[in-house]
């Protein structure tokens, strides 16, 4: 294992070094000591808080229709904001001022304003129609926040992706005679949906974590909302947040694995001609995935 | 037209969304760092502490660490942050504790993807002369670093901005607290949300302009 920033270590270093492991080690048992004590004190390792979560009813009352809101939402979100996020980044491209100039503006508004605020004024706007149920207007004031702000995010990705396409694609295009609108949707679109994959999935995991915010703001019945019926019934506040937490974890490490090893498919297979997008390109103000090609040394490209 | 404002103290809420992106934006840089220094340090537990501590904060969701911060460590285990009988300042500082916690993995993966914008040749160079790792890390490597991530730290600190909000969730006196309270009691959803939305427009929109001209100053021309 070497970096730039040391040698491979000598045996001075490999001394030091272990001295440092010694001393990291026991400041963090110290830590993790520190935590399970307090924890023990405030009684929450106690069997039967946590003996819950290795019976049924727990899992099939709470989380799991929890979580099974929470994906809705996510599925949702993304089936709409995908098609919505296109138009606006195709638009954003457009020859004439008149589309580019207000397809950039709506963009650059909705990307500009937390999630939050977008959620409770659509959670506002549908009481005030009346036109909806109050079961089903959480829900749809979540995934209409998640929208506007996603659709945004999954248009500057699309436009990153046309635009790393090789000049030649449109001018061999241009060449054989195709119009304009033939142009992009046989060629570059095409070509592009293959380089921005990678970033597509990894813009699941930022929408996945803002549902949560629809369970704490606007009772939106999803795994965070869940996890706080549940505690209210077993007494185990810690517990279900540590239970609730590794699920979020498990779910989101699966799509950025997901995510990564389809970015590493694509460029092995080449079969588009443009770069391959990775989440943190492309306006995702969060990058989710790893920072370029991982190496071993650590160093991405 | 905008008589709908009085008996709101629009400019207090926002100037606490200020005070939690300031804050949380100062300890998240500190943290972010020193998790950044380990991840690309010569001692393997280090590095495996700051890969774990990455890959764990930023999957779950801030409303998840902002919740447990309010009703885990302050409820269950009676951390209050100096703040035992001032509850807006216990929820405050719980607040900027969460978005700092949160933010810091971020900032992590921004400045090492900093560091490694770095030439091979500077740390080398650096280490012919007898740097140890912590001069060269310190000196050399992150200084450059620092100036080529001006732009994704940027990004970072906007999102921050953003992500204040979620402090409404505990309750604490910030923009989209008031947003929910007023159009609650307001008939002007339309107008209200505009407000808000002009709001935040404001804040993050010279922070990407000024931020933006700053990164490309200080850039290390190469």
């Amino acid at each position: 294992m070497t970096s730039v920033l040391y040698d491979a270590p000598g045996p001075r270093a490999k001394r030091r070094n272990i001295v440092y492991t010694v001393g990291f080690l026991a400041l963090l048992a110290l830590g993790i000591w520190w935590v399970i004590s307090v924890m023990s004190d405030e009684g929450q390792l106690d069997w039967s808080l946590w003996k819950p979560f290795t019976e049924a009813p727990a899992w099939t009352t709470y989380l799991l229709p929890g979580l099974a809101n929470t994906l809705k939402a996510a599925a949702l979100a993304m089936v709409i904001a995908l098609p919505l996020g296109a138009i606006f980044g195709i638009a954003r491209l457009s020859d004439h001022r008149w589309v580019r100039g207000p397809a950039s503006v709506v963009v650059e508004f909705f990307r500009a304003i937390p999630v939050l605020l977008l959620m409770l004024f659509a959670n506002q706007l549908y009481a005030n129609s009346g036109s909806i149920s109050s079961d089903v207007r959480p829900l749809y004031a979540v995934v209409t926040g998640l929208v506007l702000y996603n659709a945004s995010v999954l248009a500057e990705i699309v436009r990153a992706g046309i635009l790393s396409l090789p000049k030649g694609q449109t001018e061999a295009a241009k060449a054989i005679g195709l119009r304009k609108g033939q142009t992009m949707t046989s060629i570059l679109l095409p070509q592009s949906v293959t380089a921005m994959l990678p970033a597509l999935v990894s813009q699941l995991v930022v929408i996945v974590k803002d549902t949560a915010l629809g369970g704490a703001v606007l009772a939106f019945t999803e795994l965070l909302n869940a996890r706080g019926t549940l505690a209210a019934n077993y007494a185990n506040v810690i517990p279900s947040f540590i239970v609730v937490a590794v699920i979020y974890i498990i779910l989101n490490l699966m799509l950025t694995t997901f995510a990564s090893w389809l970015e590493r498919r694509l460029r092995r297979a080449k079969k588009s001609t443009g770069a391959v997008l990775s989440a943190d390109l492309a306006g995702a103000e969060e990058p989710v995935a790893e920072p370029g090609v991982k190496k071993d040394d650590g160093r991405a490209v | 037209m905008f008589d709908f404002l009085e008996g709101y103290d629009l400019l207090g809420a926002f100037w606490v969304t200020v005070q939690l992106t300031v804050l949380s934006g100062i300890g998240s840089l500190v943290l972010g760092t020193v998790l950044a220094a380990m991840r690309v340090s010569p001692v393997p537990l280090m590095r495996a502490f700051g890969t774990v501590y990455v890959n764990v904060v930023r999957n779950i969701p801030l409303t998840v660490i902002i919740v447990f911060s309010s009703l885990g460590l302050a409820d269950v285990f009676g951390m209050t942050l100096g703040a035992a009988d001032d509850f807006d300042a216990k929820y405050f500082r719980l607040a900027v504790f969460g978005l700092a916690a949160y933010t810091a993995a971020f900032v992590c993966e921004a400045v090492r993807s900093g560091i490694n914008t770095v030439p091979v040749g500077q740390a080398e160079a650096a280490r012919a002369i007898g740097l140890s790792f912590t001069q060269v890390l310190t000196t050399v490597v992150l200084p450059q670093a620092f100036r080529s991530v001006v732009g994704p730290l940027t990004n970072v600190l906007i999102a921050l901005t953003k992500n204040t909000t979620v402090a409404a969730a505990i309750g604490v006196a910030e923009a989209a607290l008031l947003m929910k309270e007023m159009i609650e009691n307001e008939a002007q959803l339309v107008l209200i949300s505009a407000v808000f939305a002009f709001g935040f427009v404001v804040l993050t929109l010279p922070t990407g302009l000024l931020l933006g001209w700053v990164g490309k100053r200080v850039a290390v021309k190469r």
